[in-house]
């Protein structure tokens, strides 16, 4: 099932809300977009469709089963053994026991020996994620005037640098200029990750020499966005563990500095989180969060077949909206969260897998 | 949450305790925590309910240990349960003579392939041989300069593929240039990728079947979540595997994910990543990762300790007279001295989850020397004194017994006196579980090293011996409650 599937007509597509987030043009909760803003997004909007349908196509392929497999028995009742598929299915989203083990109850208690009516199942399931996963829409927050600054953290090997550069590309073909501070001054050769990049999507990158103070970084990617009336500036950060109570704290100071020269700076503070990551999420969510204030989570490497759903105890505990998600390895590659369509597709995944 | 564990399992078993045997019914829902437990450390679903199964067959019909919680019991199947599946492990790495060994290393994007090859080759160097490693990493940008700059910082050289687009071609030209070199091991750094790309796994099998490594690692981030059966199951489709390494256990992620590599793949897991420094490459030891997926702490630990080294047939005699309502001083140093075989005092509390504290203001107490003291006196009494202190102890004896012992003639007459209410307590302990049974040999403990307390008193600071001013003072008191109450039966 694809995450992004669209169902008829009245879905809209995730570029134009995304366009639409970007651009601050109002966006309610059905994704529907004042039209001036999706004008002249029609022609990539097919393109960047297709491409979600083709990452997609992977899971399903290793999946390979019925989508409905769980309910495929006929006349199956919700007893033991259902209810047992059913919680390996939740379970195996990441969404943890606890949440697992509630939609398992709900289920029991609401159609207990009843037989299994996939529809009212899914809705009941639908029904206690969507509470969880309850986000208003959260576009990115914008500078009124000067340039909007953008802090990436993560946990090593998470995808920050990859998702730093999804997400300048996006800015980029939006007609906008962006500065990029090479921040992970930790790890060899990240630098020149980040200016590989930076070169092939055409922002502009301020760098120092690895082992550099990453603070100091930050502080030059500011004044330059500044000096150089850039629209955004994003910064990247090297990899920590949210242990690293020394390296959480340096977090802070970079925050600091960056605070020094647009007070209300950095305007969003986005965590990335893999999407194979597991219940450690929270913890991850937790550390950040409490170091740098975090304003919102991008799920990366959303396309293997991981389904990420420890976001949903993550955006429930810690109120941290899911504003991205990575699909793929292109710098294209990067939608904003929806979700619906989110739940939609993980719910399909889940009970697309036969029991091993 | 994770000391909530071990204790809603106690009271989930609690009625379990010193009677009967475990039974698939009355494990249930102990198991169940377990099972939480462990799909909150990330252990896949499946590779759960297997184990567990395996748990229940392991542990049905095992007698109820009188001495032991079951709770902790069961802990302890399932503890050592965990340890057999994830060993046993063989850290070393088989080199061959003659020719370059060829290591692969292969994993997810993100899990730590790169840095795992540098740490890697720093121990194959500290063991004295020749590394060269191979940036066949053509995918990531500046994933080459990378490897390059971590080999320059190891002086290690690092082959690189220049201008060469084809990553088959790039190992077999690395493997072919350490033959020329004599260098005695390669490292291949692959591309990550993610499990379900067939192309890349394509390109992995190509290289698997053309340079034919030694050895293929997989590497495996401690913070994966349920996909870990996934990937791992495509990895070792796709290449046969000889073993995993886990990274980035330095942080507080549980590493259930070990257990569902190492079901799917029936791999070992050699060695494991802990920090950023290229040092940080440990042998890996299933005992360790086995508490930490529990969540228990070394309450484990302790578990094991106490079952290897309680006396199971002393304590059940023990037992018996406790019920028979005989406690003597001898039964009480025994008591002692089964604990203190678990270890110094503070050690063995400080291992009881939520007791560090404690153990903290042991420390200072000295407790080991208490009981030492403890054990003099005891060991300086007859027989006879010691089964019935209260009665026979007079002057003399005690005179005899603290010259005998070196301590103070007051000191036996503590001991003796607090024996009184300590038997009525050892007597209610009689039938308790482990657990509680530490809690009231704590309590005991924090008696002595508490220096206001009745037994055992070091010299000096007795608490008891008032000095001339607080006896005068004390004096004034009870005169002054005496005219009260003549006043008040006056009245």
């Amino acid at each position: 099932m694809a995450l992004f599937r669209f169902r008829g007509s009245d879905k809209p597509d995730p570029s134009k809300v995304d366009e639409a987030a970007k651009s601050g043009a109002p966006v309610d909760s059905t994704g529907s977009v004042s039209p001036e803003a999706t004008a002249d997004e029609a022609g990539g909007a097919g393109r960047l469709f297709d491409r979600f349908r083709a990452g997609l196509k992977k899971t399903v392929q290793v999946l390979n089963t019925d989508v409905r497999d769980l309910f495929k028995q006929e006349g199956r009742l919700v007893d033991e053994s259902f209810l047992n598929d059913l919680r390996r299915a939740l379970v195996r989203t990441d969404m943890g026991p606890t949440a697992a083990e509630e939609i398992v109850k709900d289920v029991y208690a609401k159609q207990r020996a009843r037989v299994v009516d996939p529809e009212s199942v899914l809705d009941s399931i639908r029904g206690t994620l969507s509470q969880r996963l309850d986000q208003t829409d959260a576009p990115l927050a914008a500078a009124a005037t000067g340039p909007t600054v953008i802090l990436v953290t993560g946990v090593n090997g998470s995808g920050k640098t990859t998702s730093i550069a999804k997400l300048a590309n996006r800015f980029v073909k939006d007609g906008k200029r962006v500065v990029l501070g090479a921040g992970d001054t930790f790890r060899a050769a990240a630098v020149e990750q980040l200016s590989m990049w930076a070169s092939r999507i055409g922002a502009e990158i301020v760098r120092s020499d690895q082992g550099a103070d990453p603070a100091s970084v930050a502080h030059r990617a500011v004044a330059r966005a500044l000096e150089g009336d850039f629209d955004i500036c994003i910064i990247d950060t090297a990899g920590r563990l949210q242990t690293q109570s020394n390296l959480m704290q340096e977090l802070g100071k970079i925050r600091r500095v960056i605070a020094k020269q647009i007070p209300e700076a950095p305007h969003e503070v986005l965590l990335v989180i893999d999407a194979t990551a597991g219940q450690n999420a929270l913890s991850q969510a937790k550390g950040f969060s409490e170091a740098a204030s975090c304003t919102g989570v991008v799920l990366a490497k959303l396309d293997g077949s991981a389904r990420g759903g420890v976001v949903v105890p993550v955006t429930e505990t810690f109120k941290l909206p899911v504003k991205f998600v990575g699909l793929g390895e292109k710098a294209d590659d990067l939608a904003v969260f929806d979700p619906k369509r989110y739940l939609e597709a993980l719910l399909a995944d889940s009970f697309c897998d036969s029991p091993a | 949450m994770l000391d909530s564990l071990s204790s809603s399992l106690s009271s989930a078993l609690n009625t379990l305790r010193g009677r009967g045997k475990l039974t698939e019914g009355n494990m249930r829902e102990g198991l169940g925590l377990v099972r939480t437990a462990l799909l909150e450390a990330d252990v896949a679903y499946d590779v759960v309910e297997a184990f567990l199964d395996r748990v229940t067959a392991e542990a049905v019909g095992e007698k109820v240990l009188a001495s032991l919680d079951p709770a902790q019991q069961l802990v302890g199947i399932v503890h050592q349960e965990l340890i057999n599946l994830m060993g046993p492990v063989d850290h070393s790495l088989h080199f061959q003579e003659g020719r370059p060994t060829v290591l692969m290393l292969c994993g997810l994007q993100g899990s730590g392939k790169t840095t795992s090859t540098a740490k890697l080759a720093k121990k194959i160097k500290q063991q004295g041989r020749s590394v060269l490693l191979v940036a066949a990493d053509l995918q990531r940008p500046a994933a080459i300069e990378q490897l390059s700059v971590l080999g320059q910082q190891l002086n290690v050289p690092v082959h690189t593929p220049d201008g060469v687009s084809d990553p088959v071609a790039v190992c077999n030209a690395g493997v072919a240039r350490a033959k020329k070199e004599g260098i005695g091991v390669v490292i291949l750094d692959t591309a990550g990728r993610l499990s379900i790309d067939d192309e890349l796994m394509a390109e992995l099998a190509m290289i698997d079947r053309t340079v034919g490594p030694d050895q293929v690692f997989l590497v495996v981030d401690a913070m994966t979540g349920q996909d870990a059966v996934a990937s791992a199951k495509a990895f070792n489709d796709a290449l046969e595997l000889d073993g995993v390494i886990m990274t980035k256990l330095d942080g507080d992620a549980r590493g259930g994910a070990a257990l569902s590599v190492k079901h799917v793949t029936g791999v070992p897991i050699k060695f494991i990543g802990t920090g950023e420094q290229i040092e940080a490459l440990e042998d890996f030891h299933p005992d360790r990762l086995a508490g930490r997926i529990l969540g228990m702490g070394d309450v484990v630990s302790l578990v094991e300790e106490a079952q290897r080294k309680f006396d199971q047939d002393e304590m059940q005699q023990q037992e018996e007279r406790l019920r028979a309502g005989e406690f003597t001083l001898e039964d009480f140093k025994k008591m002692l001295m089964q604990t203190r075989r678990l270890g110094p005092m503070g050690k063995v509390l400080g291992m009881i989850p939520g007791m560090g504290g404690i153990k903290e203001m042991l420390d200072t107490a000295d407790l080991d020397r208490d009981m030492n003291r403890l054990f003099g006196i005891i060991n300086a009494m007859t027989p006879d004194e010691r089964r019935n202190p209260t009665r026979i102890i007079d002057q003399s004896r005690r005179r005899r017994i603290a010259q005998g012992a070196g301590v103070q003639p007051q000191e036996v007459n503590d001991l003796v006196k607090q024996f009184d209410g300590m038997a009525s307590m050892m007597k209610g302990m009689a039938g308790l579980g482990m657990r509680d049974r530490m809690k009231q040999l704590q309590q005991l403990q924090s008696g002595i090293a508490n220096p206001g307390a009745r037994l055992a008193k070091p010299k000096g600071v007795t608490g008891k011996r008032l000095t001339a001013e607080e006896r005068k003072k004390q004096k004034k008191q009870r005169e002054k409650d005496a005219r009260r109450r003549k006043r008040q039966t006056k009245d």
